[in-house]
Formats: structure tokens, sequence, C-alpha cells
């Protein structure tokens, strides 16, 4: 059966279920990250000492990363702006751009990490390192997620376009709005671990 | 089945978008300004109190940027709003009250 | 900037009536195992739920034989748990927290809230706001998948790893469940699945109720029961990602080495911990709490909400105060945030902070008041019809009313001293959560079975099963106050054998045993009744109780898309006894 209120807005609310929906999941989100955070916190400030971000980790190499990462949601938006403007060769171009960005952001950081387990570097050398660790593994795995739904609507998803391209492009943004969020998190994460 | 080439609305529609474009653009070039500036202030090696202050409000600024323009914040429904203030609101509660909690207290380490 | 407008949409489809949606017939798999339907999944979750409440209490009658008898070898079941657990048939203390970890995480997460939420909620919400099913169909399923996985992890932690199950409490406070046996692993990834599954559900929750509601279904017009699921939605969402934040770190603490929550110059067992130190036991403790204490609304919203539908239909009366009920049920919501360290008044908490969570405590203790309030002066006047639901509905008052007073010195740093970790807090909550939450649970079985089913449960077994409930329950949990305030420590595999000043309460132990074993017993009527009614109960139409709100104007059971027509709401949720009215119900639903 058809669900109302899945592809055209409810007069009322003036929003899609779907618009709702991953703005309730990214509230959970908000409140997932916030307890790391909430934890660097209590634990940076329960230290007698603790090292400046540029003393344990490569700042250089995390600048690109957030580059790579602020572009990619350029790259998303106008994706989601090439369906709006009903050019979807260009969508793909754009969408294709975004998953490459993410396996970018991926790779570096998986440089990031081999360079520190070289060095002896894990998890379990200090607090500083642990949360480190943590709140970037956890975020690396909302990027693999993300690149995931991109890739999904990228191909196969796609054939949404032809039948119902309303739907598909409201799709293209509800995932263009997680992939923000996980933008937003890096714009957080990366002066509080990498330079203070 | 609808024609999927289904034309695109009369010409403000175009145009709509292309304001949002340009808007796009913008913030991204703010963003890599941001960018640049917070990871330059890191070099000073202020104290941390300041560090700390400086850092957090580019952060802000930047995710703001995002949140407003690249997440439709800015003209988001009442509803959105309601339950990211909502959300903020205890956010905030649990940033601040274990550290303050932890630090009134007595614990030995 | 203004919203752009989108490309052209497909007609957009309009609500339809159940009887003209054509489907190709669905095999056995789709329709019933991995069905998207949100009363199939109800169901699921429903009887999910009540097998790990049986299995969950079971647990705890096991642990009752060496509360009441300690050293004795268990009849019967020491030989067949083997000598690693009990050797010679007597509970070696490791079990015993072994069992009372899983208790309490069994009841709360894999009884409690998926019989609460998820079947009722599930079931009960979308037909009771005239939506033909839940925003999300796909999602709702997959959360019943997430559960079924973390029970299945979590029962998988029985047998195993070495070293047993979870046995760090229901809590798992830290360091202890840092270093603590391999269950306590599972412990945690079971418990991602649960909270992955909760935060799907509850996304779905709120969308649906915002969303699919029939024309004419204004929010001061919802069934209480739909604004208490839609609240404790919002608390789950919200509160568990902590928690699944904190399992994530101490997950990092017993399989990567760190040391989030392990202090430095740790000794376990006389042996230095060789970890590199520098964690706080008190973070874990604020990460969890900060879910745990709205958990406990959740645990006991939904119950309320279907005290007050019973309450109404069975009094012929409008409910007392419906308003002062929903605007005390969201500042309950918002407060629940900000009440937690009153579980931390022990941890060397300073006087500053001691203060705000007793004065948000106390605070919060005021909806629930006015609540319980409004539903007992609802009674006031009403032509009570007993039955069974009815009789559930009923004895949750004073129930809850014990449960929630007996609170309050818990909630006051100053009486928490003596009472804290005692037997008086597992009387408190046991109260709220027992004949509390699981009676009006009891009672929305027997109220809507009709409509799940198309029969009714036996009358009989019903007040059989709930007279001896109600007495039996208080049996167990009120000599436990007794217990409590002589200083009896929770969480004692001997429940104070071994104290001196503990002797002369320890035979209250032996009542709560034998109360709980008769319990037991009395489950039996129920269990028998819940599926002997699926073909042997008296059949009914859609109506059979003659109530008001929406869930009532489909068929019993409702078919896929749940109504005939389109539903629509024309007037309040509890028209009853409307002066110069030809009955004394006139339904939200007819026009």
């Amino acid at each position: 059966m058809d669900i109302p209120y899945t592809v055209e807005v409810r007069r009322d609310t003036g929003l899609t279920n779907g618009k709702i929906g991953i703005w309730l999941f990214l509230a959970s989100e908000v409140m997932l990250f916030g307890a790391l955070f909430a934890s660097y916190i209590l634990i940076r400030t329960g230290a007698p000492t603790w090292p400046r971000g540029d003393t344990m980790l490569n700042v250089p190499l995390a600048t690109v990363n957030t580059i790579v990462l602020i572009s990619s949601s350029v790259t998303m938006v106008m994706a989601w702006a090439s369906l709006m403007r009903n050019r979807f060769g260009t969508f793909r171009i754009y969408m294709g751009l975004t998953i490459l960005c993410g396996l970018g952001f991926l790779v570096i950081k998986y440089f990031e990490y081999s360079a520190h387990f070289h060095e002896g570097a894990i998890p379990s050398t200090n607090n500083f390192l642990a949360i480190y660790f943590t709140l970037t593994g956890l975020h690396g795995l909302h990027v693999l997620g993300g690149m995931a739904v991109n890739a999904y609507f990228w191909g196969p998803g796609a054939k949404l376009w032809k039948t119902n391209p309303t739907w598909f492009t409201n799709r293209v943004e509800h995932a263009g709005l997680f992939w923000h969020f996980v933008d937003l998190v890096w714009i957080f994460l990366f002066p509080t671990l990498y330079l203070l | 089945m609808s024609d999927h080439t289904a034309a695109p609305m009369a010409g403000d529609h175009a145009v709509d978008i292309d304001k949002h474009v340009r808007i796009y653009i913008s913030v991204f070039v703010a963003l890599m300004v941001l960018t640049i500036v917070t990871v330059t202030v890191s070099r000073f090696h202020l104290p941390v109190p300041i560090a700390v202050t400086v850092a957090l409000l580019v952060a802000i600024i930047k995710g703001s940027l995002v949140a407003c323009y690249f997440m439709h914040l800015i003209s988001e429904k009442k509803l959105i709003y309601a339950v990211l203030g909502l959300t903020a609101a205890f956010f905030v509660v649990l940033l601040v009250v274990p550290v303050i909690t932890v630090h009134d207290g007595f614990w030995i380490h | 900037m203004s919203e752009p407008t989108r490309p052209a949409a497909v007609a957009a489809p309009k609500p339809h009536a159940a009887h003209e949606v054509h489907h190709e017939e669905l095999g056995f798999w789709r329709k019933y195992v991995f069905s998207t339907d949100h009363k199939v999944i109800g169901i699921q979750y429903a009887v999910t739920g009540l097998l790990f409440l049986l299995f969950g209490f079971s647990l705890m009658m096991l642990m009752r034989w060496n509360l009441a008898y300690p050293g004795v070898a268990v009849p019967w079941l020491g030989a067949i748990l083997g000598d690693s657990r009990m050797p010679g048939g007597t509970m070696l203390p490791e079990f015993y927290n072994e069992l009372g970890a899983m208790h309490g995480t069994i009841m709360v997460f894999l009884g409690v809230v998926p019989l609460a939420v998820g079947g009722f909620g599930n079931f009960v919400l979308p037909l009771q706001i005239g939506a033909p099913d839940m925003a999300f169909p796909k999602i709702n399923m997959l959360s019943y998948w997430c559960l079924f996985l973390g029970g299945i992890t979590m029962l998988a932690s029985f047998v195993i790893p070495a070293g047993g199950a979870a046995q760090s409490g229901w809590t798992s406070y830290v360091p202890l469940s840092d270093i603590a046996g391999g269950g306590q692993t599972w412990w945690l990834v079971g418990m991602i699945f649960l909270i992955t599954s909760s935060l799907l559900g509850a996304l779905n929750f709120i969308t649906t109720t915002i969303q699919l509601r029939a024309k004419g279904l204004t929010f001061m017009r919802f069934p209480f029961f739909v604004w208490a699921q839609f609240v404790t939605a919002f608390l789950l969402l919200l509160a568990f990602p902590p928690l699944e934040a904190a399992g994530v770190m101490q997950l990092m603490d017993r399989v990567a080495g760190t040391s989030f929550f392990l202090p430095s110059g740790l000794v376990v067992s006389g042996q230095a911990l060789t970890n590199a130190g520098g964690g706080n036991p008190l973070l874990w403790q604020h990460l969890f709490w900060f879910l745990a204490h709205p958990e406990v609304y959740v645990l006991i919203l939904p119950a309320m909400g279907i005290v007050a539908e019973i309450i109404a239909n069975n009094t012929r009366k409008p409910l007392w105060g419906y308003r002062s009920m929903v605007y005390s049920l969201v500042f309950l919501g918002f407060m629940s945030f900000i009440v937690w360290a009153h579980h931390m008044f022990m941890t060397g908490m300073g006087t500053a902070m001691a203060a705000f969570f007793q004065t948000t405590t106390m605070i919060i203790s005021i909806p629930s008041v006015v609540i319980l309030t409004s539903l007992i002066i609802s009674l006031w006047g009403g032509s009570i019809r007993f039955n069974t639901p009815m009789l559930f509905a009923l004895a949750f008052l004073p129930m809850f009313g014990i449960g929630g007073l007996t609170g309050l010195p818990l909630g006051l740093n100053i009486t928490d001293i003596p009472l804290h970790d005692t037997y008086y807090v597992i009387a408190h909550f046991h109260y709220v959560v027992a004949p509390g939450t699981i009676f009006g649970l009891m009672a929305g079985i027997y109220y809507w079975y009709p409509k799940a089913t198309g029969r009714r449960m036996n009358e009989l077994l019903g007040k059989i099963h709930f007279a001896g409930s109600l007495v039996c329950m208080n049996i167990v949990f009120m000599p436990m106050f007794i217990v409590g305030l002589a200083g009896v420590s929770r969480r004692l595999a001997d429940g104070g054998a071994s104290y001196d000043f503990a002797q002369p309460v320890l035979h209250w132990n032996v009542w709560s045993s034998w109360g709980a074993w008769t319990l037991g017993l009395f489950q039996l009527p129920f269990i028998f009744n819940f599926f002997w009614s699926i073909w042997n109960g008296e059949k009914v139409t859609e109506n059979p109780w003659e109530a008001t709100t929406i869930e009532w104007s489909a068929p019993s059971p409702p078919p896929h898309g749940n109504f005939l027509g389109v539903p629509e709401a024309y007037r309040g949720p509890y028209e009853y006894s409307v002066p110069g009215a030809p009955k004394d119900f006139w339904p939200q639903y007819e026009v």
C-alpha cells in the first residue's frame, strides 16, 4: 500500500515523512557524538597533563582531509541541485565526485592510522590516543556508511529517477543531509583533536 | 508511467536554483578561508582557554554555514526547528553537567 | 532564502481504503516473518517481549532460592546447570551475579520495552490515529530484527564465552565491568543492537504520529495513549545515543585496552593493572544514567497511556483533566533528561550539584502526581465495569502510588544515604515496574487482544490471573522495604545472611521467595488463556468494549491497510455519556 506524504508534503507541517525521519535520525546522532565530546571534555579536564594536538597528530594531512570533506559537501549539494534542475547526467558526475572525495578522506585516514600504529601509537597507549581513535573511528564508520548510501543512489538506486523523479530527488536530499552532518562533525572534530 | 523527462517548472524555478548554487559556492569559499584561519591561528600556540574559544568560534561559524546553507536549515519548517532546539538543549546539558558535577565533587585520581 | 520548487511529482496517491488495494499474495515468510505490516511486527515484538519477561522472571525465581535458603542445593536444577555454576547444586555467587545482571537487562530491554513500545506502540498507534501503517514500514521491520539479534546475543552470552554472562549488574558499573569475563563483551554488543532497534523505532513513531494522523485528529484530540507513546519516542531517540557511545568506549576498554574508565593505579587481586590509566569511572555512570533515567519513564509512560484508555472506557466518562495530563506528560519528558545524577548521590558529589539534582528530582514528581491524581479523579462518578483489563488498570493506581512515593526519600540525598543500594531501592523500582507497568501491560493485553485476534480472552482465567498476581506482587516486594530499611544491600548472593545486623529481617527473604514462586504459578492461567483464546475465545466484532477511539472502527483483526473506509476524527477521544446522545459513547470516528 502507499503511505501518504512519502513524496508529497503534508500541508500543515510542510514536510514529507522522509525529511522528518532523517532530521530525527540526525538529532540522535548529535547526541551520540555529543556524548563522545562530553567524554573528551571530562577526561581532558581531569588529566594532569594533556598533549597539544599537533605534537601527537599530523595536522597538514588532516587539513587536507578537512578540505576534501568540505569539498565533498559542496559536490553533494550540487548533486541534489542538478536533480532539481532536471540534469541527471550532472547529478551522476557530482555524486561520483562526492563518493570519490569520501574515498579520498578514508584513504588519507588509513595512512594516518598506519603511521600511528607503526610508531606504536595505539588506542591503549594513553587517553589522548584512545579518544582520538574512538572519535575518528566512529566518524570514519559514518563516512563509510554515507558512501554506501551515496553509491546506492549513484548506481542501482538511480532507477527511481525514471519512475518517480521527485521521490528520487528527495531521497538524494536526505542522503545529502546525512553527508553534510558527517562533514559537520568533522568541522568540530578537527580543531578539537588536532589543533588544541 | 509518467515521462521521466518531466519538464522543470517555469523559468523562475531554474533561477531559484541558480541563486542557491551561487550561495553554495560562496559558502564553499568561506569554509576554505575559515579552515586556513583556524589552522594558522593554532600555530601561534595561544594559551589553552583562548585557543579553545577561538577554535570553537570558528568551528561554530563553519558549522552554521554548512547547516544553514548546505542543509537548508535557514529555510526549514518550524517542526524541524523545534526538534533541533530540543536536541540542542539536551546536547548542552550533556556537554556541561557531567564535567561540572565531577569537578564540584571529590575524586582523587 | 526560500525553498526551491521540486521537479514535477507523479500524481500524488490519495489515501485509499484497504479493500481497494491490490497486492500479489505474499508468501508465508513475507507475510508472517519478514512482514512490513505494523500489526505483524507489533505482535512479533509483543510475543518476543512476553517470552523474555518469562525468561527474565525465571532467572529471578532461581535467584530467590539462594536468597531464601542460602547455600542449600537447588532442587532438580543443580544437576542440569553443571559444576561450573552450581557445584553440588548450590549456587556460586558468580552465577548469582550473572542471573542478577541478566535479569535486570532482560526485563528492562528485552521484556518491558519491546512489549510496551514495540508491541503496543506498533500495533495500536497507527490504528488509533487512523493511519494505514507506520511511516517507514521497512525500517519498522528492521527495528524488530535488530531487537531479535540483540536478544540472541544476550542469550548466547550465557553459553558461549568463558566466564559466563554479564555479571556486573544491569548497570555495568566500571571498573568491574571493564575487567569482567567474556560475557560482558557480548552484553555490550547486544546493547548496541537493542539501542539501534529503539532508535529506528522512535523515529518511526514520531514521524507517523505527526504525519499520518487522520483528518480532524488534532494533537489535543489524541487519545492519551498516543501522547504517551509520542513522548516516549523522544526519550528513546535522544537519551539512548549517549549509552551507545559509552558502550563503544567500554568495548574499547575491554577489547582495545584503552583506559576510558580505568583510573590509574588500579590493583586487582593483588596485581597492579598495566593499562595506561587516567580514566574516570564516573564518566560511565554519567553516560549510563543519562539514558537510564529517561529509560524508567520509557518503562512507565506507555503503561500510563494504556491505563488511561481503559479507565475512560470502563468508567463510561471522559478522562478528568486531559489537558493537564498532556502538559504534565510533556513536562515530565523534558525534566527526565535533567535528573539522572540522583542515582549518583553517593559518588562524592559536591553540595551544589547535589542540590541541583535534588531540586529537579522533586520537581519531576509533580507531573507524575498530576497524572496519577487525574486518573483517580476520573473514577469519581463513573459507571465502573470491573472486567479484567479494568481490574489491572485499577490496581495500577495504588501500586504506582506506592512506587512513586517511596522514590521520594531516594531523590533527596540525605535520606538516600542509608537507603542507596539497599533492598529499599529494589522494592521502590519494582513497585513501579512490576505491579505498576506490567499490570498496565497486562491490562492492555486483555483490552486489545480482541482487536488483534477477533476473540476475547476468558474472563474467569483473567480474574484469577489478576487476583493472584496482585496479592503475590505485594508479598514479594512489600517486605523488601523492611529489609532495605534494616540496611541489607542489594546484589548479595545470600540475601544478607552473612551479616549480623541482617539476621532479624532475613525471614522476610523467605516470604519474598515464596511470593515470587507463587506469582510464577499464577501466570500459568494467563499463558494458557493467551493461547487457548486464539481458537476458543468468544468471537467479537469491531468494538466489543463500546469504546470511542479510532482503532475500534477497524475490523477485528484489521486487514492490511487497516480500515475499510478512510477514517476521520470528528471530536475528542473520550466522548462517553454525552448528555442527550442515544448511546453512552460517541466514537471519535463517527460523523
